[in-house]
């Protein structure tokens, strides 16, 4: 097909063709940016817990007054709580994931107290922890018996040896890149040195979703938690959870009356709270690529119908000489196509600095060049979608509609 | 005239119904969804403290220890007991306060009430006067009451209502974590957006329920929560006692002029200098003094989302100009024949520009009321958010205003090209193609 005579009719519509030039640079340059941010708001949605999301509630208390003796409190609360029907296991960690806090210690590889090392989320649980998150263990062991102290015991003496240390499969990667990480030791967690034993495939940070250290890495020492500080969990049937839920909380209400319920919730609705403002971004963000990709093709039928009743003559006498209606049509098509290509070349320049303004600003990272061509791939597609009915009507034009206007 | 040209601008209109709705739309669409953003925007880095905020300061000192030092890095952004209630009691500023936050729970006159949980702010005397808290009833402690570690407490007026059914409590009592404390002040409807004086206690979230001294707090080991941070060789027993390095109070002082805010600097590098003197302290003095819009900056309290919204939604805004141009002119060139009749007719070509302006004056006004329209719809969503400012996004009377000067602007910018190409339209030819 012959190019030539479109430019030429274009230069006689400068500004009109810039118009449409310039919408579809300006949406190419939005929707190539908005598609990468909802790419990245999803992954971060996405991203496994580790935990048994849909089989665990969280319930915890805290006391009025001071307690007399936490510590055999929440014994007898993790009895009656084990005895509640439909649940499965039962334990008791300090620090919950979506939970709203993060407890962060930093993990030394020597002894020297100036020396540096990662920030890591410090959970401490009880026993019966693994069972009851449902953490997948990739190597080594869960601690043993012995190994469990009271956070009682660690906080009045805080050279306390922590014996035992299970970590996450990010921290192993990063403590000890291409070594076995059991038997390792780290310091700077009580007195003395920690061994590591386990290693856990995922075990999300209580805040993830961030940019820091405390954000990826976490670590699970063998402290048990009084109810004081730290949160039952509770693992049973997806189906049971709510029953559970209720149960648990008047079985904790019968063995200490008048505790204050801090927190009563499945882990499932605390991860849907804490995803929250992530969701309504990617909806934000569908919803105005959708409604720039539809302003956009209006504007383009819009313009392209007025070019078609202008140029009723030229068609009309094109198809007298004797081009067929697919040329005529194909005409309109190619003509749009060189405009969109126009368009797309600028929203490219634009995609690219808008991505870098955003990297500035927000830490983001830079666009990835794949998105360049399915931001491209859109327009072209959209514009060719917008042009197709006056083009179409254009085609239908009959000869003598030259002769009649 | 103007009467004349907004009836060609309405017969236009009903000639080209579909065109003139969809720029309607589009101006409509654009308007609305920046408007919505802008509100947010707007109402989340408004000044917190009107008339007061560039009066207040936030104080950094640098206690920390050698082990992570890098010269000139930002320290820490609270202090440590120590330093907080040294230069409390030295009192160098017109008015200063320490605090922290905590939640208690607290169990009102009546016994069969529930015992509640309510968020609580450990301060001093000043806190009330600077912050500019109102009173309904009663009134602050006093420096004597923070010296004699005083079982008083400040209310807010909710917290007021649940407990005591509203009226005037003073003098009455209630229960903090099981200790009697009696009511001095009630306040007035209050809420300190963002709640900046501690950030680590939510930002946009509701301001504390109940307010008590530091100095009783300590007494009677109270709960705290908030931002903490310790470092030194030392294993630490209790992070809140008076000599640990471990930072969790904010400080803030108020401070007159220039020269005063000087003063006080130069105060708190000779304090530095006196603890490093002393061997407290062993970094060189590094201090900080923010007011509350530099603090705010600093923190970069509006959320990252609520300005990428903003963004976004003005280039949606900028499309959808680009659109209605594109339409108008399309519009204006398909009526180039009656303009060739009006000019022949002897209309100059000045008139013909206004007559074209007036329509899209038209288009942007009935823009502008189909955004306002959106933009109330699009708050209502926001507040229907889980985010902590949801309920403050509230459509104003200068954010109205601003939306339908924004969309008349808009239109004008928009049916500038169209008008102007209008009245280029010779008026022989075109007679002559007709």
């Amino acid at each position: 097909m012959d190019l030539l005579p479109i430019l030429a009719t274009l230069k006689r519509h400068k500004t009109a063709a810039g118009l449409i030039v310039l919408q579809v640079a300006l949406t190419c340059a939005i929707v190539c940016n908005a598609l990468f941010l909802i790419t990245q708001r999803v992954e971060r949605i996405a991203e496994p817990s580790g935990l048994a999301d849909q089989e665990l509630v969280a319930i915890s208390t805290t006391g009025v007054g001071p307690s007399q003796n936490p510590e055999a409190q929440t014994r007898e609360d993790l009895q009656a709580l084990r005895a509640v029907p439909g649940v499965q296991h039962v334990s008791i960690i300090n620090q919950i994931p979506y939970g709203g806090q993060i407890s962060v210690s930093g993990v030394r590889l020597q002894p020297d107290e100036n020396s540096a090392g990662p920030s890591a989320a410090n959970y401490s649980a009880a026993e019966g922890w693994l069972q009851t998150l449902g953490l997948k263990l990739v190597a080594g062991r869960d601690f043993d018996a012995t190994e469990y102290l009271d956070d009682k015991t660690l906080s009045e003496n805080p050279d306390t040896k922590v014996p035992a240390l299970v970590i996450n499969r990010s921290l192993a990667e990063r403590l000890f890149p291409g070594a076995n990480p059991i038997g390792q030791k780290v310091y700077g967690l009580g007195g003395g040195a920690t061994q590591i034993v386990g290693v856990v495939e995922q075990l999300i940070s209580p805040h993830p979703g961030g940019n820091e250290e405390m954000n990826r890495y976490s670590m699970v020492m063998p402290v048990r938690q009084s109810f004081r500080g730290g949160a039952y969990m509770l693992r049973c049937a997806p189906q049971d959870r709510e029953r559970v839920l209720k149960a648990g909380v008047a079985a904790l209400d019968k063995t200490g009356p008048g505790r204050i319920l801090r927190q009563q919730k499945l882990l499932s609705e605390m991860r849907d709270d804490y995803y929250a403002a992530d969701r309504n971004m990617v909806r934000l963000l569908v919803g105005v690529c959708l409604a720039l990709m539809v302003v956009t093709a209006f504007g383009i039928v819009g313009l392209a119908s007025f070019w078609v009743q202008q140029r009723t003559r030229m068609i009309g006498t094109r198809r007298a000489l004797g081009a067929t209606r697919g040329q005529i049509l194909r005409y309109f098509q190619a003509e749009n196509f060189l405009l969109s290509a126009a368009g797309i070349a600028i929203g490219m320049l634009g995609a690219y600095g808008i991505s870098l303004l955003l990297m500035q600003s927000y830490e983001m990272p830079r666009l990835p060049w794949s998105y360049l061509p399915a931001g491209a791939l859109v327009l072209w597609a959209l514009g060719q979608l917008a042009v197709l009915a006056p083009a179409r009507r254009a085609a239908a034009l009959p000869p003598v509609a030259a002769l009649r206007s | 005239m103007f009467a004349y040209y907004l009836d060609l601008a309405l017969r236009s209109f009903r000639a080209n119904p579909l065109l003139t709705g969809l720029m309607v739309l589009a101006l409509g669409l654009g308007i609305g969804a920046s408007m919505t953003t802008l509100t947010v925007y707007h109402v989340l880095s408004a000044d917190p403290l009107p008339g007061r905020s560039e009066r207040l300061y936030q104080v950094q000192l640098d206690a920390g220890s050698l082990a992570y030092y890098r010269p000139g890095a930002e320290p820490e952004e609270q202090l440590t007991r120590l330093d907080a209630q040294t230069l409390l009691a030295e009192a160098q500023a017109p008015r200063q306060a320490m605090m922290s936050g905590g939640q208690v729970i607290l169990q009102g006159p009546d016994d069969k009430q529930e015992p509640r949980s309510s968020d609580v702010r450990y301060t001093s005397a000043d806190f009330f006067a600077m912050f500019g808290l109102p009173f309904q009833y009663g009134g602050p402690w006093s420096a004597a009451d923070d010296a004699a570690h005083a079982r008083q407490v400040v209310i807010s007026r909710e917290l007021n209502e649940v407990l005591f059914g509203g009226g005037d409590s003073t003098g009455k009592t209630l229960r903090v974590q099981d200790t009697e404390m009696r009511v001095v002040g009630v306040l007035a409807a209050w809420r300190l957006t963002p709640h900046f004086y501690d950030l680590n206690t939510g930002d946009y979230g509701k301001t504390e329920g109940l307010y008590l001294p530091f100095s009783t707090s300590r007494d009677l080991e109270l709960p705290r929560s908030g931002s903490m941070n310790c470092w030194g060789k030392d294993h630490i027993v209790d992070p809140l006692a008076l000599d640990v390095p471990c930072v969790w109070i904010q400080y803030w002082v108020e401070l007159g002029d220039a020269a005063a805010v000087q003063r006080y600097r130069d105060y708190l590098n000779a304090y530095s200098e006196r603890q490093r003197s002393a061997g407290r302290f062993e970094r060189p003095p590094n201090v900080r003094l923010r007011n509350v819009p530099e603090w705010l900056a600093f923190r970069q309290v509006v959320p990252g989302d609520v300005k990428l919204q903003l963004w976004l939604a003005l280039g949606f805004l900028l499309v959808c100009l680009t659109n209605t141009v594109g339409l108008l002119l399309a519009k204006c060139l398909r009526g180039a024949p009656q303009i060739g009749v009006r000019r022949a007719l002897g209309a100059s070509r000045k008139a013909i520009f206004a007559q074209h302006l007036v329509e899209a004056l038209a288009i942007g006004l009935a823009g502008g009321l189909l955004g306002l329209l959106l933009a109330w719809l699009g708050l209502l969503g926001v507040r229907h958010n889980p985010a902590s400012y949801a309920e403050l996004a509230q459509l104003d009377l200068p954010m109205l205003a601003a939306t339908l000067a924004v969309s008349l602007l808009a239109s004008l910018a928009a049916g500038l090209l169209p008008a102007w190409r209008a009245a280029q339209v010779a008026p022989a030819l075109q007679l002559k193609s007709q």
